[in-house]
């Protein structure tokens, strides 16, 4: 999960001796080189346009304001259009794509980020709001080399199919773990009803939460 | 989503002249504060909502809980749904209102929604969140596509022939019955607004759910020392286990000695255009035996009034039950 998320973040490194480790935005990226090759100069355009680097706030909105953003740790100076949501801001800005956009209304759960330490929906939440907090996306839970012990429960666990939904799952998760929960099953999967997963891997998911739990325990 | 100005109020002052500038407090507002933003960021994004100008009131120092020297509580306009919902005297002395917190929205929502805000939380009407569709709520003389529509989960009490929304809150329901005070800080002064005023029936002004003119901050919200002996609870109905809205729920807040009512109070939620407090029923349980013929009658006379729309008839009986199995589990011997 978190070894996408970081090769997420900079895809123009997407090189010809990568090319086995594909992930799904640089495999999106390609197709928009091979678009350029083999397709109209019309659609060739449409491809292009859904290439990582364009997105890179390249046409600042008029009405863009200065924002200081400190996220994992680390501070960022920016200028953004008010509108802008902190998934966004994240995931178009900070280029930190860990963050999903599932619905954008609140209602999916996998945009979940934490601020100063409590879950919330990057998707509800202005980043122009943010200033003076601390921003802790999927990038600053663990890294490949480093996981945090709740993705590591999901890959013993088999905690995900198509792995969208995943990065918000495992915010949540690892937010409930300082939050006043019950120990049973019944109370995570309550704890976790505002994480949607369409592949339904509900079941492995509250396996990989009580696995974690149970382990944190004092002994 | 139409692009606006972001201000950051300092204190209750600054936001209060801000947004007193505004032509209305109500939909359609000009100029809006902004907390939590889980409604108003939803709404803003479908163009329901287009504020010119945001007050972030956040950062105000409005978020205690506090007990007060009376025996009740003060709750802090920003004050977090989960940290009222989780905080020790909300669970002692208010269990009723830490459960309507805790069955609705989710974890990530109730961290970000606070106290005000949640009292104007905004209907789930879809035809009032569809700006391709008629709604006098929304745009007052557009008409009601729910009347006759898809009307199956809202409201039976409190409805008009302009609209039939129902208000969506759980919080709401457990404030009324412990019949709280919304304390509102304006450019007039100060005022102390009883729960059961605060929001107004949609009449022929649906797009009017509050009381609130513009510059009115709600400043905090208190509630009155428990009442001896009393036990309170929240029960919801609804499609899902968890994170849906209540087709019915009820908040009952009762004290019984030697199997008689000796108190009740009681509000209903899911079925109403405001949180559904009734008097009604309170009158049919107070001074009765603590039994199920009792609560009946209480619940008859709650939905006495109640409307059904075209898909949502179910919602009289279930509203019944629903009262019912409340007032049974309040009043069953510890």
């Amino acid at each position: 999960m978190s070894d996408r998320s970081e090769r997420d973040q900079k895809p123009e490194a997407a090189s010809r001796a990568e090319f086995g480790k594909s992930t799904r935005r640089t495999f999106i990226s390609r197709l928009g080189m091979a678009g350029l090759l083999a397709t109209t100069a019309r659609v060739t355009t449409a491809f292009g346009q859904s290439s990582v680097k364009e997105h890179s706030a390249s046409a600042e909105s008029k009405d863009a304001i200065p924002v200081t953003l400190t996220v994992n740790g680390k501070r960022h100076d920016l200028r953004i259009d008010p509108r802008t949501s902190l998934l966004d801001c994240l995931r178009e800005h900070l280029h930190l794509t860990g963050s999903k956009k599932g619905c954008d209304h609140g209602q999916c759960g996998a945009c979940t980020v934490h601020i100063n330490g409590r879950r919330v929906l990057s998707c509800l939440t202005l980043a122009a709001l943010c200033e003076g907090d601390e921003i802790t996306s999927l990038e600053g839970i663990g890294q490949p080399e480093n996981l945090h012990s709740m993705q590591a429960a999901f890959v013993a666990c088999d905690a995900y199919q198509c792995g969208y939904c995943t990065s918000g799952q495992i915010m949540s998760a690892v937010a409930l773990l300082k939050e006043p929960c019950g120990p049973e099953d019944a109370d995570v999967k309550e704890l976790m009803s505002g994480n949607i997963c369409r592949c339904g891997a509900y079941a492995n998911i509250v396996t990989a939460i009580q696995s974690v739990r149970k382990n944190a325990k004092p002994a | 989503m139409k692009t606006f100005a972001l201000t950051r109020a300092t204190d209750p002052a600054q936001a209060i002249a801000a947004t007193g500038k505004a032509k209305t407090a109500q939909q359609g507002a000009d100029i809006r504060f902004i907390g939590g933003g889980t409604t108003l960021v939803d709404l803003m994004k479908l163009n329901v909502e287009q504020p010119q100008t945001l007050v972030d009131v956040n950062r105000l120092p409005l978020n205690k809980i506090e007990a007060l020297p009376d025996g009740g509580l003060t709750i802090g306009a920003e004050a977090r749904n989960s940290d009222l919902a989780y905080h020790p005297l909300v669970r002692k002395n208010y269990a009723v209102l830490s459960e309507a917190i805790l069955s609705g929205a989710t974890a990530q929502i109730r961290n970000m929604a606070t106290t005000a805000g949640n009292l104007l939380q905004r209907t789930r009407c879809m035809y009032f969140r569809d700006t391709a569709m008629p709604c006098n709520k929304r745009e007052p003389g557009s008409g009601c596509a729910a009347i006759g529509g898809a009307n199956r989960g809202l409201a039976i009490l409190g409805t008009s022939e302009q609209c039939i929304a129902t208000n969506p809150s759980d919080m709401n329901v457990a404030l009324a019955a412990l019949e709280a005070t919304v304390h509102v800080r304006g450019s007039k002064g100060e005022r102390a607004i009883p729960i059961a005023d605060f929001h107004v029936l949609p009449g022929n002004t649906p797009q009017r759910e509050t009381v609130l003119e513009p510059g009115d901050l709600i400043t905090h919200v208190t509630l009155p020392p428990p009442a001896p002996g009393n036990r309170s609870l929240y029960l919801k109905l609804r499609d899902r286990a968890s994170y849906e809205f209540a087709l019915a729920s009820a908040a009952v807040v009762v004290t019984v000695a030697d199997g008689k009512i000796t108190r009740a109070r009681v509000a209903l939620g899911g079925v109403g255009t405001k949180p559904w407090r009734s008097t009604e029923a309170e009158g049919e349980l107070t001074n009765q035996p603590a039994t199920e013929a009792t609560f009946r009658k209480a619940a008859d006379a709650a939905l006495r009034d109640a409307k059904p729309q075209s898909q949502n008839g179910f919602k009289v009986e279930l509203a019944k039950r629903c009262l019912i199995h409340a007032l049974k589990l309040a009043t069953q011997p510890a």
